[in-house]
């Protein structure tokens, strides 16, 4: 091999090392500053609900449900409007207003966090509450509507979270759909397909990479902390209701790691981290198990589904 | 001669070319509480005017932070609104001094939609409501206090601090000393496990929730009460009277505590006795080694304290401080002379 070459493929191979010993690095140093609360509460860490500082017990269930149940619901909301986004802007959308509506998802990106938490405390907040005060009292019986209309809870947290989501989710599907070979569509209206039909074809194509852009908004929705801690309520307790403050993993660290002081309390803290470490490393894994799994089929379907 | 001592102070060269002759600035660093921070850096600019060569740099961080960084010695001086434990003192490399700076108070804002009094509450009462046993706005407890005062039918929602920090120390010292069944089920902390309620970050947030959500009461820092215009309540003090929180009766509740103010200054002021005083008041403090290792920045920093204590302290009213006693100031002084500087 020549020499440039050899430089090369040195030079690239440290860098790619440099991302997985990163990666692995941050979790070991997340375990070590953690181990305290590993020692101390095991598993049981995982498992119970019971989060006090004062008496030095420490829980995570309520933030590992807050941080799921929130980012599931925000993917439930903002995959659609994404997807709806991305199909107009690449399929259906005049050329005159597809740079503005490009502009526009992209500038939604663009917005500071703490900026979203504001206009979701003043904003969405009380048009949520509103919503839950003129909700029938047959609805609000049901566990998924119970309880006082506080206005800050899960729904809003999920609302704010969806469309932090969405324009990331969106312009990945845009560019994926952009990929889309043309003949592909020239088929499907070669063989009679309706557009709606050839948008289908193109979506179908697309569909491995378009799974990657709604993974990519749940690992954004996950981690996202200021505008959530702010609209959710803050309250660590495993509820089904869309009405109930609760609480992330990534707000409790945010709120309450400046203040403590205390060892076991500060290792707690970081062993959250290490949880949500974790299950981002877990929910990556599956969504390109996913993927992969859809890439290894022929799609000879693609009229015919 | 200036020598640069465990990486937290270094001189740094002078770029002011007005300070003829000392030819080096020192500069000090120093991390801790975010609830003094607006006073801190008025007096660090301030004194920076009188003394170019000594710059003092403070990054608000949070009281627990501040701990954190000063027991490490990564900052020469840190700053907190709850004393120290004794847990914490003694995981610290040297004896640390307590000096109290000024004081500051927690207020209940409420909103009830329709209602014009202003609402009288006792300690009892407050850690009820935030005990989650309080539940309605008509409660008998609450409707006796404040009889003229029409009180609706509706819930009570809570609303507490999230994130960490001093003003939730203050308040729930205060709500333990005067709730037996508040200290047993919650306890005194920056955070604690709050029974009842929503969390709002900050000061903001919790004014921000209260003012948007009717029948909602909360509790803000005095300052940030009296800038944002909120309206709160009077609070029962421990000699009876209904007071409500003001720069002066602030300074009554420190007054009071000067008698038996314990040496090393950790004390707590809430539920204060005395006349005027209000009770959900709280010194803040800035913390020294008393053998720094640094002697000049020790120096330097003794100096500043002097001034802040004496000069100093007229800014707090222009920033919505309360002052320090003059019987406190004295204690202090007398503390300043056991740094060990030479």
């Amino acid at each position: 091999m020549r020499s440039p070459d050899l430089g090369f493929r040195l030079g690239i191979g440290v860098f790619a090392a440099a991302l997985v010993a990163i990666v692995a690095g941050i979790g070991a140093v997340l375990a070590n500053d953690s181990w305290l609360s590993l020692q101390r509460f095991g598993l049981n860490f995982w498992r119970t609900s019971n989060w006090d500082p004062v008496a030095g017990e420490f829980g995570a269930l309520p933030f590992i449900w807050g941080t799921l149940y929130s980012s599931v619901l925000a993917l439930l909301i903002a995959t659609p409007v994404a997807l709806g986004i991305a199909v107009f802007i690449s399929e259906l959308c005049p050329q005159w207003l597809r740079a503005p509506l490009i502009f526009l998802t992209e500038l939604l990106a663009a917005i500071p966090s703490i900026v979203y938490g504001l206009w979701g405390i003043f904003v969405l907040v009380p048009v949520v509450r509103a919503v839950e005060l003129t909700m029938p009292e047959s609805l609000r019986a049901l566990p998924l509507f119970s309880g006082p209309p506080f206005g800050v809870g899960m729904l809003a947290a999920a609302l704010i979270l969806a469309i932090m989501v969405v324009p990331f989710t969106s312009a990945v599907a845009r560019e994926v759909l952009k990929t889309v070979p043309m003949t592909q569509r020239e088929a499907a209206y070669a063989l009679g397909a309706t557009r709606f039909e050839a948008i289908r074809a193109a979506i179908f194509f697309a569909r491995t990479g378009i799974i990657g852009a709604v993974m990519l908004g749940f690992g954004r929705a996950l981690g996202e902390t200021m505008a959530v801690t702010m609209v959710i309520g803050n309250n660590p307790q495993v509820a089904l209701s869309l009405f109930a403050p609760q609480y992330t993993m990534a707000a409790v660290i945010a709120n309450e790691f400046t203040e403590a002081a205390n060892a076991l309390y500060l290792s707690a803290l970081i062993e959250i981290g290490l949880v949500l470490f974790i299950i981002t490393l877990l929910v990556n894994i599956l969504s390109r198990g996913l993927i992969w799994s859809m890439a290894r089929q022929v799609p000879v379907r693609t009229a015919a589904a | 001669m200036l020598t640069a001592c465990g990486g937290a102070t270094q001189p740094v060269p002078a770029n002011n070319g007005g300070a003829a002759g000392s030819g080096q600035a020192l500069q000090i660093n120093g991390a801790g509480a975010t609830f003094p921070n607006p006073i801190y850096s008025k007096w660090f600019a301030e004194y920076n005017k009188l003394h170019p060569e000594i710059r003092i740099n403070y990054q608000s961080i949070g009281s627990g932070g501040g701990i954190q960084q000063l027991t490490n010695q990564t900052v020469f001086f840190g700053a907190t609104d709850g004393p120290m434990n004794d847990e914490q003192l003694k995981a610290a490399p040297g004896p640390i001094l307590h000096l109290p700076t000024v004081l500051g108070a927690v207020v209940p804002v409420y909103n009830i939609p329709g209602l014009t009094d202003e609402l009288k509450f006792t300690g009892p009462v407050l850690a009820d409501i935030y005990l989650g046993k309080i539940k309605k706005w008509n409660d008998p407890a609450l409707a006796k206090l404040n009889p003229g005062a029409k009180l609706p039918a509706t819930d009570v929602t809570v609303v507490h601090r999230s994130d960490g920090s001093g003003t939730t120390y203050i308040f729930v010292d205060y709500l333990s000393k005067v709730s037996p069944e508040f200290k047993s089920q919650v306890g005194v902390n920056t955070s604690v496990k709050w029974p009842a309620g929503v969390g709002g970050k900050g000061n903001e947030g919790v004014s921000g929730l209260v003012t948007q959500t009717p029948g909602s009461i909360g509790y803000v820092e005095l300052i940030y009460a009296l800038q944002s215009k909120i309206a709160f309540g009077s609070v029962q003090n421990a000699a009876g009277e209904f007071v409500k929180a003001s720069e002066n009766a602030v300074t009554r509740a420190a007054d009071s505590a000067a008698a038996t103010m314990p040496p090393d200054f950790r004390v707590s002021i809430t539920n204060a006795p005395g006349a005027g005083a209000y009770p959900i008041s709280s010194f803040t403090w800035i913390l020294l080694y008393e053998d720094p290792k640094d002697k000049a920045s020790g120096k330097a920093m003794v100096d500043f304290m002097r001034w802040a204590l004496t000069d100093g302290q007229k800014y707090c009213a222009d920033l919505g401080y309360a002052p320090l006693p003059a019987a406190v100031i004295m204690l202090e002084q007398a503390a300043l002379a056991r740094i060990k500087v030479s």
